[in-house]
């Protein structure tokens, strides 16, 4: 797979500080995959992140998005259009009164034509399905309404990442389901990258790919199917599995051998069941 | 014995406004000594604006809150007093640290309390012990502490002043899964050395899943109420209303669904393996 963005001997410290928050990460993201990352508070997961469309610049080794190096202050503006970045807290990502505007706020800013503009807002506002919702004020939309609107607000950059660090976190089950659906979309019918920091390891096991972050260095690597077998490593650095992988992982020491590539629910169900009858 | 009880409180946005909202419209209910509680519902059920008339934040448009059989609202004293009795932790609390070191953060609320310092300085180390802060980060700034360090020391604060209910909105919001445990159980403990109530306001249905009861709000009322095995034996209804199950819960009703036979009330990990063997181990008496 072509990759979009190539991490290469990546180190970073915080200035004043003795302890490095990234140490020598070399990662490639492929073009248009959906990779999440995952690592215990503190792992360094937000600074990686910070990395990738130059908020934050290495103090060793380089970030280059599209071949672009992040550290060349010459090409701030063509990184920030490639990469966008959506965070936790939705309320601190709205700026204007009615939903449009604010989604026409970053495309106004890099002086896009105003037909331009207006195509891509309305673009944006359908592929979140906020299209019906666009002259609502933003304060009165729920939490995962708010987090599509700063997600479409990114869209009509037309980025090629997508980077979001815990959207989900301050929301409620329906929301966390609208913008993991949303993201997921984007992905597999826009052919969007996305790069998915979470906790919840029920929205990891959607993606492609999995980068668990431990000390600041790539500690684990693989498909969902391929990293959360591996419960106790998992669990040796503050996270978890999925209900049913662990389900499954039990069952097994119990004596029953079922198949522990299972990650839906429906998947978990069905091998027990098949385990069960056969 | 009944802590907290609330009669028809009823509170209104914007009373007489085109944009009149009943957030909480008639509640009933009362709150036990010692019982853990959780309170569940979509964004804008009305949980944030309930449990801030638990102590007097917010006064209702109608009904009363009864704090040991005295209403909070009856005079200045009552209100002040509720504010002790009932501690607040809000989402996010450790963007509300503001002393110059941990130890006066924590300090603050019994300080505002006007306890003699020897019993300021007792509760602060007590608070931080049941969080599992370290004494040696006292004279540290809360902002050089790590993100869970930091919520750590600001439920700390309303812990040092010993409140009989402790209200906390999404205590585990942002943490890893080790973290959350971690924080839940040290709350646990707290509770039972205590001997005090806790109502957990969560989205989270795994921390849901550990408490004896659960609330269910939806358009401002209390639409369900009972063991978290009644709740979550109701799960098309719990997902109607926007809500989620534990993942066990969810694992259940699929199995259920395939033909398993399977009880209801399922909702931990360790009983639907529990069930799941059961059925394995006679699997040769039945037929798929």
């Amino acid at each position: 797979m072509e990759s979009v963005i190539e991490i290469q001997g990546l180190s970073f410290s915080y200035p004043e500080t003795t302890v490095p928050a990234l140490r020598d990460i070399n990662l490639s993201i492929g073009r248009g995959s959906f990779v999440a990352m995952l690592g215990a508070n503190g792992s360094g997961k937000s600074t990686l992140a910070k990395h990738l469309n130059a908020i934050l610049v290495p103090t060793a080794g380089r970030v280059l998005v599209d071949g672009l190096d992040t550290a060349e202050d010459d090409n701030l503006l063509s990184i920030r259009r490639r990469v966008g970045m959506v965070f936790q807290n939705p309320d601190n990502q709205i700026v204007a009164n009615v939903v449009e505007d604010d989604v026409a706020f970053a495309p106004e800013n890099l002086g896009v034509p105003s037909e331009e503009i207006r195509r891509r807002v309305d673009s944006a506002l359908r592929q979140v399905g906020m299209y019906e919702l666009r002259m609502h004020a933003p304060h009165l939309l729920s939490g995962g309404q708010k987090q599509r609107v700063a997600i479409a607000g990114i869209l009509a950059m037309e980025p090629e990442v997508l980077v979001l660090d815990e959207p989900t976190a301050m929301l409620d089950p329906r929301g966390r389901q609208e913008v993991m659906d949303t993201v997921e979309s984007l992905c597999r019918e826009q052919g969007i990258t996305v790069v998915l920091i979470t906790h919840h390891m029920e929205e990891a096991a959607r993606a492609d790919r999995i980068i668990v972050l431990a000390g600041g260095q790539v500690a684990m690597d693989g498909t969902p199917r391929e990293i959360f077998p591996q419960a106790e490593q998992l669990k040796s650095l503050a996270l978890a599995v999925p209900d049913g992988t662990e389900l499954i992982g039990r069952l097994n020491a119990a004596g029953m051998d079922l198949p522990m590539d299972a990650l839906t629910d429906e998947e978990c169900a069905s091998v027990i069941w098949e385990g069960l009858c056969h | 014995m009944p802590l907290m009880e609330l009669r028809g409180l009823t509170h209104t946005y914007s009373q007489g406004t085109p944009f009149e909202k009943k957030a909480v419209d008639h509640i009933d209910l009362t709150l036990y000594e010692g019982h853990t509680v959780g309170l569940l519902g979509h964004t804008g059920s009305g949980k944030s604006t309930l449990i801030q008339h638990m102590n007097a934040l917010l006064k209702p448009t109608e009904g009363t809150v009864l704090l040991d059989g005295e209403d909070i609202f009856a005079t200045k004293e009552a209100m002040r007093a509720a504010r002790f009795r009932v501690g607040l932790v809000f989402q996010y609390p450790e963007y509300q640290l503001f002393e110059e070191n941990v130890f006066d953060d924590i300090a603050f609320g019994p300080k505002n309390q006007k306890l003699p310092p020897e019993e300021i300085d007792r509760r602060v180390r007590e608070a931080a012990a049941f969080v599992g802060l370290g004494e040696d980060v006292f004279t540290q700034s809360p902002l050089e502490l790590s993100g869970g360090q930091k919520r750590r020391a600001a439920i700390a604060g309303v812990l040092a002043m010993e409140p009989e209910l402790l209200v906390l909105d999404e205590p585990t919001a942002g943490l890893d899964p080790a973290g959350r445990a971690d924080l839940l159980e040290k709350l646990m403990a707290w509770r039972e050395a205590r001997n005090a109530t806790i109502l957990l306001v969560t989205h989270d249905m795994d921390t849901a899943a550990g408490c004896e009861r659960l609330l269910v709000m939806d358009g401002g009322r209390i639409v369900m109420d009972g063991s978290p095995a009644k709740i979550f034996s109701q799960g098309e209804r719990l997902q109607a209303i926007g809500l989620d199950l534990p993942g066990a819960a969810r694992i259940a009703m699929l199995l259920r669904q395939k033909g398993a036979d399977l009880p209801e009330d399922i909702y931990t990990i360790d009983r639907l393996q529990e069930a799941i063997l059961a059925l394995w181990r006679r699997k040769g008496e039945q037929s798929c």
